[in-house]
């Protein structure tokens, strides 16, 4: 609890909501890494995912406009590059209406960890159709069927240039704690997409009204990385592939401009 | 080490032969900006060229991003993580901007944005002059507020209110906008930098502690991130110690009028304006920016031929010059206004005066020409 404002709570998320779990185990990580929550920015955007740093962490917290939190995110780190910077958000916020932002961060490698908590759906506005909801179901929005295709989002990011890529469910809580530390300790862009239910606004048209039914579709449609060599594209539509995508090495940017100041100073 | 102090005095007190724009950064750099998050766009590349070359050799940065948005959203987040930030735009970019500006004013965050105004609407001419973001500037982003824009009419201008932007920022804890013109910001004319010693610099109030960083005083102290304040920063309403209250009346309202007061209350010491030839005027030429510079010039020509015309200036747009409009108007009996838009500050005018008050438009890309102006005061003497 002393990672989190505890006037606060209880929280405001639903039954079966997985933001509580993403809190738990932020909390955790933080906790076995032994960092100091004042030495900690979060910063996040508009939507449920969004509520997990805003108001609930214990640090300093930056609540932005809608899609923008790494925008602003960018800001606080170069002026404050000892602080460990981390934003919290939802599919809607960062790969939707901000996706330009999660590119072009990842892209620069700026050394912030991202923890995208991707629910299928708007939740907060009440189950509109997102980026990321899989083809065919129903939303408010899409009150026949979805006819997009969802956004790969770890995929995206790592072909964007981040240092570490990874993707979690909120089933797999060990593998996401030791994830989200190695996203902290990480030199540049750490980015890991959470999947995680909605049983309120978007399990309710496809028959998953509780937080269990989530978890075992995640645990039935869950494949490793490492297993999927060999699969074609068709035989893993369906399937949600986690693991660690990418782990490398590559210039950080706040690094980089530090570089060139000390270049330019006394000239 | 003061790296500004160091770098600057190879400037300072001399005189330069640049741009509008060339200014707005050499004015940036003396109010001590160490952090630029801006877009490319004409008019105002030019301010973003020179401070990319400037910013590292004072250990600034700057930072091309993906939009506008980006930029102004990195210049927030810059300004809570104690940098003093801006953005440079034009009328496009300035559109992108107003959600965030929006979310400046509410999280009462210093910080300026530099608008180089551009024919619009849309992409308009892209590369010709205008005034036409006059009004969004004061109602761009949506709610009710407040906001200080500041308008340059010469290169020195353009330097010398750079700096009071940042002041006026650092003061009332808002966005503030230098409301500059293509006209202005691709003239090039002589300037003077000023001494290191004389230029006032105004630092933000720091708060002791995080009880109240957003309220209980009118303009509350603010504290930067990694002080341990554990402070929560958003743009939904909130209580005086951040945290988000979105249901109760009372606390929207006392913030959101606070908010408001701050600018409203002080009115009369942010408005500057600028009076000639005003001795017996019974016609006044009002503009700003660049088209104040032939209405001075028009003035000029008549008292030489000896009708009793004035001229009157606005340096800051908004908060409006109501006291100063509504005196103008108790002296003269027609009020001529010209402007590069279709009449914006002319109608606010009108609102704050009995005598009457004549619109004197030019859109298209150029700046009304003396004879124009001339021509008209003739109509009315």
């Amino acid at each position: 609890m002393k990672y989190l404002r505890e006037e606060i709570f209880p929280t405001k998320f639903c039954s079966g909501c997985g933001c509580g779990t993403v809190l738990n185990c932020y909390a955790h990580a933080i906790d076995e890494l032994g960092l100091n929550p004042e030495n900690i920015v979060s910063v996040t955007g508009i939507g449920c995912s969004s509520w997990i740093p805003s108001p609930y962490l214990k640090c300093d917290t930056l609540h932005t406009t809608h899609g923008r939190p790494l925008a602003f995110a960018t800001g606080v780190k170069i002026m404050k590059p000892d602080m460990d910077v981390v934003v919290i958000a939802g599919d809607g916020d960062i790969a939707g209406i901000g996706g330009n932002h999660l590119i072009h961060s990842a892209r620069r490698n700026l050394d912030i960890s991202v923890f995208l908590v991707n629910n299928y759906i708007y939740g907060m506005t009440g189950g509109q159709v997102s980026p990321t909801t899989p083809m065919g179901h129903p939303t408010t929005t899409t009150p026949y069927k979805n006819i997009e295709h969802p956004m790969k989002i770890a995929e995206l990011v790592a072909a964007a240039g981040a240092s570490y890529v990874a993707r979690w469910t909120t089933y797999n809580v060990f593998p996401l704690m030791e994830s989200m530390q190695n996203a902290f300790k990480k030199k540049g862009f750490s980015f890991i997409e959470i999947l995680s239910p909605c049983p309120v606004a978007h399990g309710r048209k496809i028959g998953m009204r509780e937080g269990q039914d989530y978890l075992n579709m995640f645990k039935e449609k869950a494949i490793k990385i490492e297993k999927v060599k060999n699969l074609s594209e068709k035989e893993l539509e369906d399937r949600i592939v986690i693991g660690k995508f990418v782990d490398r090495e590559r210039t950080e940017f706040t690094e980089s401009l530090r570089k060139l100041n000390q270049e330019r100073i006394g000239k | 080490m003061d790296y500004y102090e160091n770098y600057l005095k190879k400037f300072e007190g001399k005189t330069f032969f640049i741009l509008g724009d060339e200014a707005v950064a050499y004015g940036a750099l003396f109010a001590r900006c160490n952090f630029f998050g801006g877009y490319p766009i004409t008019p105002a590349s030019e301010v973003a060229e020179l401070i990319a070359r400037l910013l590292p050799n004072v250990n600034g940065y700057y930072v091309q991003f993906e939009d506008e948005i980006a930029s102004i959203g990195a210049v927030i987040g810059a300004a809570w993580a104690g940098g003093k930030a801006m953005t440079a735009t034009s009328g496009p970019g300035f559109s992108l901007m107003q959600e965030n500006i929006g979310y400046a004013v509410m999280t009462e965050t210093p910080c300026v944005i530099v608008d180089v105004q551009r024919s619009g609407p849309s992409t308009g001419q892209a590369t010709k002059p205008a005034q036409g973001d006059v009004m969004q500037a004061r109602w761009g982003t949506h709610g009710d507020h407040e906001i200080i824009a500041l308008a340059p009419s010469s290169v020195q201008e353009c330097f010398d209110l750079m700096i009071d932007c940042f002041n006026l920022s650092e003061i009332y804890r808002t966005p503030v906008i230098l409301l500059t013109d293509g006209e202005i910001g691709h003239l090039r004319e002589k300037m003077v930098m000023p001494k290191l010693k004389d230029v006032k610099i105004v630092k933000r109030p720091k708060a002791k502690d995080n009880k109240s960083v957003f309220g209980g005083q009118l303009i509350p102290p603010m504290m930067e991130f990694g002080r341990g304040g554990f402070i929560h920063v958003t743009g939904s309403t909130h209580k005086t110690s951040g945290m988000r209250d979105v249901e109760s009346q009372e606390v929207h309202e006392e913030l959101i009028t606070r908010i408001y007061k701050k600018i409203e209350t002080n009115r009369e010491k942010i408005v500057r304006i600028e009076k000639k030839h005003m001795k017996n005027a019974k016609v006044a030429v009002v503009s700003y920016g660049a088209s104040a510079r032939p209405s001075l010039g028009a003035v000029e020509r008549a008292r030489r031929n000896k009708k009793k015309v004035g001229f009157f200036r606005f340096i800051t747009i908004w908060p409006f010059a109501r006291k100063q409009i509504t005196e103008l108007g108790k002296q003269v009996d027609t009020i001529l206004v010209p402007e590069m838009n279709l009449g914006q500050i002319s109608r606010e005018i009108e609102r704050f005066v009995d005598c009457e008050v004549i619109s004197v438009p030019k859109i298209g890309g150029i700046v009304h020409s003396i004879d124009e102006i001339y021509a008209k005061i003739k109509e009315v003497v």
